[in-house]
C-alpha cells in the first residue's frame, strides 16, 4: 500500500482562570534577620514551575535578587488560601497576589532603608542586586543584609507585606447564557504535519509547529516546556489515549500502560515554535496563561492533517489505527491508489 | 494606532531584571534525580493501609454485604461502612454553591459504576489490605445501565439522579444555554448550511504519581494529611465538611504534585483516609494502583457536538447552532461547570452574530467524569477547528482564509455576550504560517486583532 501525508492547522483561544471568576489566591511575604524573603502561600506546583515563577515575580516586586527569595507552600496552618491549581489560573492569580505583598513589604523596606540613609523614601531605588541606593547617586546605598539586621534589631520594624487577587464570581444569565467566563485569552495556532501508513493506519506525526501568544512570559524555558509537553500530550490524546476504546460501550477498559498506550519518545515529532508576547491587562506583568492550552491545539490539528492525508473527514478522537482502516475503506484517494494498480 | 495597542506596546518594552529570564528551576534537579518527595515517599512508624471495595458492576442494588471471611485475614484492622461516614452523600462543588449533594463517599444500596466504592478495609500492609478486599462476599442485584449520553436521556433510560432526570438541571432549565441573534434567520440568509456531529472519548490524566494520601493522628489531637492534591484547601475543606470535623482540626501539606492535569482536584481518598485514622488512631496511607486511576478515577468526559452552521459564499459564518452532550459519568464532580465553560467557548474564537447553544451534562453508569486539562475546552477547540476545515473544503476556501476571515477582533461580541478584549488570534495564525514558511495572500496578511479594516 501507501504512506500519505497531509498538513492541518488548528487555531485556538484558552481562557485564563476559573470559569465566572471567584477563585481568589493570596501571599503573605516577610523578611527574616538576614534580608531572605519568604513568600508563603499554600499553592500546588504540579511540576510546571509554579515555585520558580512565583519566587521570579516577587523578586522582580521586590527589587531583590531570585536567590533571596524563598516560596514557602503549601501548608494549611502557615500559608493563606489558594484555590488551587488549575484553570489556568495559578500565575495569573498568585502572581497578582505576589505582586501585592510584594508592593507592601518593598514600601516597608524602603521606609527602613530611608531613615539608615536619612533620605527621603521617595528618593530610593532598587539595584535588584540587592542593594537599596539613593536615586542620582547610587554611591549612597545599603545592602539588604544590614538591612534587615537594622529592621529587626534596631527599630522593631517588620518587612512585610499581604495580597490577594480574587476576580469577583459572575453569575449566568439562565436564558440567554450571558457570563464573564475568563479573565485573559491566550492564543494559538499550531501546524501538523503527518504521514499515514494505509496498510496498518498508523499515524506518524512528523511536525507539530506551533506560534503561541500568551501574555508576558515570565520564564520563557518554563513556557517552552509546557508548549513541548501539551504537543506531547495533545498528539497522544489525537492518536491513542481512551478509558474506552469502544466508547460509548465500557468494554476493554484499559487498567495498565501496556493496554493504556501512550507514545514514547522514539515518537516524539519535530517540535518547534514561536512564542509572542501581547501582554494582558490584568495578569501580573501581563501574563495570560499557558497551563492547559498546548494540550489543545494539536488535536484538531492532527485529526485535520490525517483528513487531508487520507482524504476523508474524521470526526472522533482518539484516531486509533482501527477508526483509520475503517475510514480508509472510504477513501476515494486509497481506491485510486489501488486502481492504478491493478 | 488606537490607544490599547500603543498602551500594549509600551508595556511588550518594558525592561525587567528577573520577570522574562529562564531562571532554571529550583525543584529540577530533585525531580530527575528522583529525590523530591512525593506522597508515597511518606512513611510513618504504625501506619495503615486503606483499600477499597469496589462494585464489579455498572448498575445494581446492594443487597448484602459480608465481611466475615475478610476479618479472618491476617493483618485485618477494620472495615468502614456508609454508616461510619458522618456526611456521606456529598458534593465537591457545594463551596461555590454547585448543588445538590448527590455522590457518596461509600455507596449506600445502589451502585452506580463499575468501580464505585462500597467498603473500606484497612490493614497493616498493603498486601493485606487487598488481601481482605478480595474476600468480601458482595451480593448484588444487578440493574439495567445505560452508557451513550443520547439514550440515557431518552423516556425509557434507567434513571440514575434522586431527582428524577438522568441531566443536570441549570437554574430550571435542562442544559446550559446561549442565545445570541436570531439562528433560524441566520440559517435562512445563509448560502451554506454545513451539518456535522463530532465525538471524543473519555481520557484518563494519566500522572507519573497516583492519586494518595497519608493522614496521621497528631498528638494535640489534630490530623496532618500529606496529599497530592492539587487544591490544598478546597480539599481540606471538603474533609472536614464529609467528616463533620471543626476546620481547625485538619492540617494538610502538600505543594509538590507528580502530574495533576485536572486529575486531582476530586476529593477521593483524603475523607476516608483522615475517618480512617481517627478510627484507629494510627496513621494511614490511601494510594490508588494503576488500575484504579485507570479504571476508577476520575477521566476527562466523553463529549458528543452537533454541529450546523450557515455559511455565506464569502466565508463569513452567519449563524451556528450546537447541540452538545457531556458525559460526566455516574456523578457530577465538576463536570457541570465544565460544561458552562464549554458553552462559553463552543462557538470558537469566531465572530458570529448568530448563536444558538444548548449544553448538556449527561449522567450514565460509568465511571465518573470530571476536571481534565481543557476543561470542555478542549472537546470544544477539537469540533470547532475540524469544522472550520469542513466548511473550508464545502464552500472550496484556503483553511487559513476561512479563519482569517471569521477570527474575532477587539471590540466584538462573543455569543456569550462578552465583549473580546485581547484577542490574537490573527498574530498567532500570521506567526505559525510564517514558521512553517506558508505564504498568505496580503489581504490576510494585512489584518490584525485591534482594528477591522475598513470595508
Amino acid at each position: 500500500m501507501a504512506k500519505l501525508r497531509g498538513t492541518g492547522i488548528a487555531a485556538v483561544n484558552y481562557p485564563t482562570g476559573m470559569n465566572l471568576g471567584g477563585d481568589p489566591s493570596q501571599a503573605l511575604i516577610h523578611a527574616t534577620t538576614t534580608g531572605t524573603f519568604v513568600i508563603s502561600l499554600s499553592s500546588t506546583d504540579l511540576g510546571q514551575g509554579l515555585k520558580t515563577v512565583i519566587a521570579q515575580i516577587g523578586a522582580e516586586t521586590l527589587g531583590v535578587p531570585f536567590e533571596n527569595v524563598l516560596i514557602d507552600t503549601a501548608d494549611t496552618d502557615t500559608g493563606p488560601h489558594c484555590m488551587g491549581t488549575f484553570a489556568s489560573r495559578a500565575t495569573h492569580r498568585v502572581g497578582n497576589a505576589v505582586i501585592m505583598a510584594a508592593k507592601e513589604a518593598r514600601k516597608a523596606m524602603l521606609e527602613v532603608a530611608a531613615e539608615e540613609l536619612e533620605v527621603s523614601p521617595d528618593d530610593l531605588d532598587t539595584d535588584g542586586k540587592g542593594n537599596i541606593f539613593v536615586k542620582g547617586s547610587p554611591e549612597r546605598k545599603i545592602d539588604i543584609t544590614s538591612l534587615a539586621l537594622a529592621a529587626h534589631f534596631k527599630y522593631g520594624r517588620t518587612i512585610s507585606g499581604r495580597g490577594m487577587y480574587i476576580k469577583p464570581k459572575s453569575p449566568v444569565d439562565p436564558e440567554t447564557g450571558k457570563m464573564d467566563p475568563d479573565s485573559t485569552e491566550a492564543h494559538a495556532c499550531v501546524v501538523a504535519e503527518v504521514e499515514v501508513d494505509t496498510e496498518t493506519g498508523e499515524v506518524t506525526v512528523i511536525s507539530l509547529k506551533s506560534a503561541y501568544e500568551v501574555g508576558r512570559q515570565v520564564n520563557p524555558a518554563l513556557v517552552h516546556g509546557q508548549i513541548v509537553g501539551g504537543a506531547f500530550m495533545g498528539m497522544s490524546h489525537a492518536l491513542y489515549e481512551t478509558t474506552a476504546p469502544y466508547y460509548p460501550s465500557p468494554d476493554h477498559a484499559p487498567g495498565s500502560f501496556s493496554e493504556y498506550i501512550i507514545p514514547g519518545p522514539h515518537e516524539l515529532p519535530h517540535i518547534e515554535s514561536v512564542v509572542l508576547e501581547y501582554p494582558s491587562v490584568n495578569g501580573p506583568y501581563g501574563v495570560k496563561g499557558v497551563g492547559e492550552m498546548t494540550a489543545n491545539a494539536p488535536i484538531p490539528a492532527i485529526v485535520n492533517a490525517v483528513s487531508n492525508a487520507i482524504g476523508v473527514r474524521l470526526t472522533e478522537y482518539p484516531i486509533t489505527p482501527e477508526k483509520i482502516l475503517r475510514a480508509l475503506e472510504k477513501s476515494p484517494k486509497v481506491k485510486q491508489l489501488a486502481e492504478n494498480r491493478s | 494606532m488606537s490607544e490599547v495597542a500603543s498602551e500594549v506596546i509600551r508595556e511588550m518594552k518594558r525592561e525587567f531584571k528577573v520577570v522574562g529570564k529562564s531562571v532554571p528551576r529550583r525543584d529540577g534537579i530533585g525531580h530527575v534525580t528522583g529525590k523530591t518527595v512525593y506522597v508515597d515517599d511518606i512513611s510513618f512508624p504504625g501506619m495503615l493501609h486503606l483499600k477499597m471495595v469496589r462494585s464489579p458492576i455498572h448498575h445494581g442494588i446492594i443487597r448484602n454485604v459480608d465481611f466475615s471471611e475478610a476479618e479472618k485475614v491476617p493483618g485485618f484492622v477494620r472495615v468502614l461502612t456508609h454508616r461510619d461516614v458522618p456526611k456521606n452523600i456529598y458534593t465537591i462543588l457545594c463551596l461555590i454553591g454547585v448543588g445538590p449533594d448527590e455522590e457518596p463517599v461509600l455507596a449506600v444500596d445502589r451502585v452506580l459504576y463499575k468501580g464505585e466504592p462500597i467498603a473500606a478495609i484497612v490493614a497493616e500492609t498493603e498486601e493485606a489490605a487487598m488481601e481482605a478486599v478480595s474476600r468480601v462476599k458482595l451480593d448484588l442485584e444487578e440493574l439495567p445501565a445505560v452508557f451513550d449520553v443520547e439514550e440515557a436521556l431518552k423516556p425509557d433510560a434507567p434513571i440514575l439522579k434522586p431527582w428524577g432526570t438522568n441531566y443536570f438541571i441549570y437554574e430550571g432549565h435542562h442544559c446550559r444555554r446561549v442565545r445570541f441573534g436570531d439562528v433560524e434567520k441566520g440559517f435562512a440568509q445563509a448560502d451554506y448550511i454545513i451539518e456535522e456531529v463530532y465525538n471524543t472519548s473519555p481520557i484518563e490524566h494519566a500522572p507519573t504519581e497516583t492519586t494518595a494520601c497519608v493522614a496521621k493522628p497528631e498528638p494535640d489531637g489534630r490530623y496532618t494529611v500529606y496529599t497530592n492534591t492539587q487544591a490544598l484547601f478546597f480539599t481540606m475543606d471538603n474533609t472536614a465538611l464529609i467528616l463533620q470535623v471543626p476546620f481547625s482540626k485538619l492540617h494538610f501539606v502538600g505543594g509538590t504534585v507528580g502530574g495533576g492535569f485536572g486529575g486531582k482536584v476530586d476529593v477521593i481518598t483524603e475523607p476516608i483516609a483522615t475517618l480512617a485514622a481517627m478510627k484507629t488512631g494510627r496513621p494511614v496511607k490511601f494510594k490508588y494502583t494503576r488500575e484504579e486511576e485507570m479504571r476508577v478515577s476520575s477521566t476527562r468526559s466523553a463529549w458528543r457536538m452537533y454541529f450546523k452552521d450557515g455559511v455565506m459564499k464569502d466565508g463569513r459564518i452567519i449563524a451556528r447552532k450546537v447541540i452538545s452532550y457531556a458525559d460526566s459519568g455516574a456523578y457530577n464532580r465538576h463536570t457541570p461547570y465544565a460544561v458552562t465553560k464549554h458553552a462559553a467557548n463552543i462557538a470558537g474564537p469566531y465572530t458570529i452574530p448568530n448563536v444558538y447553544i444548548d449544553a448538556y451534562c449527561v449522567y450514565t453508569n460509568r465511571q465518573p467524569a470530571s476536571a481534565m486539562r481543557g476543561f470542555g475546552v478542549t472537546p470544544a477547540s477539537f469540533a470547532v477547528e475540524c469544522q472550520m476545515d469542513k466548511i473550508a473544503e464545502t464552500i472550496g476556501m484556503d483553511p487559513w482564509e476561512i479563519r482569517f476571515i471569521n477570527a474575532y477582533r477587539n471590540g466584538d461580541m462573543r455569543p456569550h455576550q462578552k465583549v473580546v478584549e485581547d484577542a490574537t488570534l490573527i498574530e498567532v495564525m500570521k506567526a505559525a504560517a510564517e514558521l512553517v514558511g506558508h505564504k498568505l495572500p496580503e489581504h490576510l496578511l494585512k489584518m490584525h486583532s485591534w482594528d477591522r479594516e475598513k470595508a
